[in-house]
């Protein structure tokens, strides 16, 4: 290799060694769902938590289910996602210390334009979900285990629809993130459940609007929980404690409550004070 | 100390024989290749031309002799003592095709010298010595690869002859060579067989044994059949499968 | 076709006014990716030219195993040292999952068996043509692999290139050992990911046609040390 391959390539090297941040010791890993991290929520609320404590908080945003699975292994400080009865099965089970309600925002059915199934506006979304289940008209689920799935999956059983036998026909089981399911939905004309949050800041609706919300069987709790330190030691109980008691605390209910996307609160703090 | 490619200060006979071969058998998918074969060069000065028919077993035999091939039976010995890969640089090989490094010309000499253990700093003079003697100084530095055919075989030549080995094997040399190539590696060994440097020489060029033969070994069917002085071998052979063969018909 | 060019004009401005975000993505994933390829090399060149080389009992199972390990999943190969770097695995103790260090322990074992196979095709080739050449000039086996391995380096170079056009554009595996945490172990092929899954196609393209351009620029900067050293030579009169 010439001279000039080999200085351009060390420069390129040492630059990238160079700009690579400078690791601090004090932080916590936050295992938790994509709707937080993709709705823009943390990078407006971590900032916030950092500035006043010096402590760095590292996401690592999956599926909720991916998300308990990790906090299981001990690989995160602080879990938070939202499905309630995976979390307290979790703190049941010792993997966690303790639950705490955090915030809650709503989920909402999304479609195409033309509204196929003629669900728009419809006050019960499990009548809209038997409406779509008899047009059999495209469906796009998360399928994978996250709060939103379940969620789903609850409205499902509510309806007294199969779909587990509907799957691969109309009904479609994805099996990623939010985003990915929404490109997904919006690229086959299915009609999606999805947290209102990550729609607001989705950015290729395309021809998909909200149909039905604002329903209260739509209602979507985040809840908080802290690793538990006897069964994981290598976790960092307090920082992870700070955190908590910050996000509960009224500065950071707040700071939750302040996060909107086109003027709209996206997220509402419910913590037990 | 000049250390030259054409050495002057070669003994006239060496105490031991460079290299030989004792009863040696070679055999490769159920046919005998090299039959019983005695054999030694070098103890004499001058060159040893091999001459036979193709299939005679001739480069098997070099082969052999430079420990590149192991015999089914018999031994090989270099300076009465087995092969061995310290020791390799005594024996000289070229090879029809040169192989060269993907180097300099001065680089691929300064290899040689370096697989026969020369110190570092005495490597560069004598490489370019001997490029000298050879007249390829003009091209040292040029990369091995952009030699004619004929340059290439010239420095493979040098390759062989700068650790002063005791002797060198040559297997048709200058068969894929144009006569002004034949010729120009011809006078270097002429020179070199002139200063003492003894050589076998495989060739299928009648006219190049004649040139260069100071004893000719004629073989056949993995046999030696004879071994005579050149122009005594070349005035009467003795056997008639090498008269057929100096008369240019089919042996078989 | 809209995306397409959004994209061009997003990839464009992200250049231009050289977003230190954008520069901090890429820097890390020349540092992940180039660190995994000297490592790959350092284990792959030897190993496959050893290969090449000797004969021992077993040699065509070793054979076919790295051949086949080149077509390793990225993603299994993520999945697999999460599970030895998790708290819960045997390596936990190392705190090193959601690190830059085990994004570069997962591509270089992604690597490592392109390297090693295509060194091992080099020299093997190489071989058949220096083989006796070189043990008429009595070189050991070990003596006769370092020798091929440096005539042999235009190919090996091209494995190394190989080795990082995979590295560069993998996400499998950077995705679930390093956590794409902001700032942290975000490249630029899980910095994709996550636009695409934000919708923000155009800025995901955009960032897909930068990383093309690294990775022509990387070639190209091998492809012309070569062409510079023969350039050059003309020019003396060789």
């Amino acid at each position: 290799m010439t001279s000039i391959a080999r200085v351009i390539i060390t420069f390129l090297f040492m630059t990238s060694i160079a700009t690579a941040p400078a690791r601090s010791d004090n932080f916590i890993i936050l295992q938790s769902t994509t709707s937080t991290e993709n709705s823009g929520l943390f990078a407006h609320l971590l900032p916030l938590f950092t500035k006043k404590t010096g402590i760095e908080v590292r996401v690592v945003a999956v599926g909720t289910g991916q998300a308990i699975k990790n906090a299981r292994n001990g690989d995160g400080d602080v879990l938070l996602v939202h499905d309630t009865a995976s979390e307290e099965k979790f703190v049941a089970e010792g993997w966690g210390v303790q639950r705490h309600d955090l915030m809650y925002n709503d989920f909402v059915l999304v479609g195409p334009s033309d509204d196929p199934a003629d669900i728009a506006g419809e006050k019960d979304v499990v009548a809209a979900f038997k409406k779509i289940a008899a047009m059999k008209t495209p469906f796009a689920s998360r399928g994978d285990d996250s709060g939103t799935h379940k969620a789903e999956l609850r409205l499902w059983k509510e309806a007294g629809i199969d779909v587990n036998a509907a799957s691969g026909t109309w009904y479609r089981e994805i099996g990623q993130g939010m985003g990915a399911t929404l490109n997904t939905a919006i690229g086959m004309d299915a009609y999606v459940l999805t947290d209102r949050a990550t729609w607001s800041a989705f950015e290729n609706p395309r021809n998909h609007a909200v149909l039905v919300g604002g329903n209260e069987k739509l209602f979507n709790q985040y809840g908080v929980i802290l690793v538990n330190p006897a069964k994981h030691p290598n976790v960092r109980a307090a920082e992870g404690q700070t955190f908590i008691d910050w996000l509960l605390s009224k500065e950071g209910q707040e700071a939750i409550a302040s996060f909107q996307i086109d003027g709209e609160q996206q997220f509402f703090p419910n913590a037990r004070q | 100390m000049q250390y030259a490619l054409i050495q002057r200060d070669r003994p006239d006979r060496p105490s031991v024989i460079p290299v030989a071969g004792k009863s040696l058998v070679y055999g490769r998918d159920k046919r005998t290749i090299i039959d019983n074969v005695d054999i030694e060069f070098g103890l004499s000065p001058g060159i040893v031309v091999v001459l036979g028919p193709n299939g005679a077993g001739k480069s098997v035999l070099f082969r052999l002799l430079a420990g590149l091939l192991t015999p089914d039976g018999g031994s090989v010995s270099w300076a009465g003592m087995p092969p061995n890969r310290a020791r390799a640089h005594k024996i000289g090989f070229v090879f029809q095709r040169p192989v060269m490094l993907k180097r300099s010309v001065i680089a691929n000499v300064e290899y040689v010298l370096a697989a026969a253990k020369v110190p570092r700093m005495d490597r560069p003079p004598i490489a370019r010595d001997a490029l000298e003697q050879a007249r390829l100084s003009e091209i040292a530095t040029s990369p091995a690869s952009s030699l004619s055919g004929g340059e290439q075989q010239r420095l493979a030549l040098v390759r062989a002859l700068v650790t002063r080995p005791d002797i060198v094997l040559l297997d048709e040399p200058t068969s894929n060579l144009d006569p002004g190539s034949t010729a120009a590696i011809e006078c270097v060994v002429r020179r070199a067989r002139d200063a003492g440097t003894r050589f076998a020489l495989v060739t299928q060029d009648i006219g190049q044994a004649r040139r260069l033969a100071t004893e000719v070994i004629f073989m056949h069917r993995g046999r030696l059949l004879e071994r005579s002085s050149g122009e005594s071998f070349f005035r009467a052979p003795r056997t008639l499968e090498a008269t057929a063969y100096l008369e240019g018909k089919i042996v078989f | 076709m809209q995306d397409l060019s959004e994209a061009v004009t997003a990839a464009l401005q992200l250049i231009g006014s050289l977003n230190p975000d954008l520069l901090e993505i890429v820097a890390l994933s020349l540092q992940v990716s180039l660190t995994a390829v000297a490592i790959a090399g350092l284990i792959g060149l030897p190993l496959g030219a050893v290969v090449a080389v000797a004969r021992f009992p077993g040699r065509t199972v070793v054979i076919t195993l790295i051949n086949a390990l080149m077509g390793l999943p990225p993603v299994v190969v993520g999945l697999f040292v999460y599970m030895l770097l998790s708290n819960s695995g045997p390596f936990g103790v190392l705190q090193l999952l959601y690190t830059p260090t085990a994004m570069i322990i997962a591509q270089t074992i992604l690597v490592t068996p392109i390297v090693a196979a295509l060194a091992r095709q080099t020299i093997e080739d190489l071989k058949v043509e220096y083989d006796e050449q070189l043990r008429v000039l009595g070189r050991s086996p070990l003596q006769q692999t370092a020798t091929l391995l440096w005539e042999g380096r235009r190919s090996l170079l091209t494995a190394l290139l190989a080795g990082f056009g995979r590295a560069i554009a993998e996400v499998g595996a950077v995705l679930i050992v390093g956590g794409n945490i902001n700032h942290l172990t975000r490249t630029m092929t899980t910095a994709i990911v996550l636009e695409t899954s934000k919708g923000d196609l155009s800025l995901a393209l955009g960032l897909g046609f930068i990383l093309l351009t690294l990775a022509f620029m990387a070639n190209a900067i091998v492809m012309l040390g070569g062409g510079v050293r023969a350039y050059r030579k003309r020019e003396a009169g060789f």
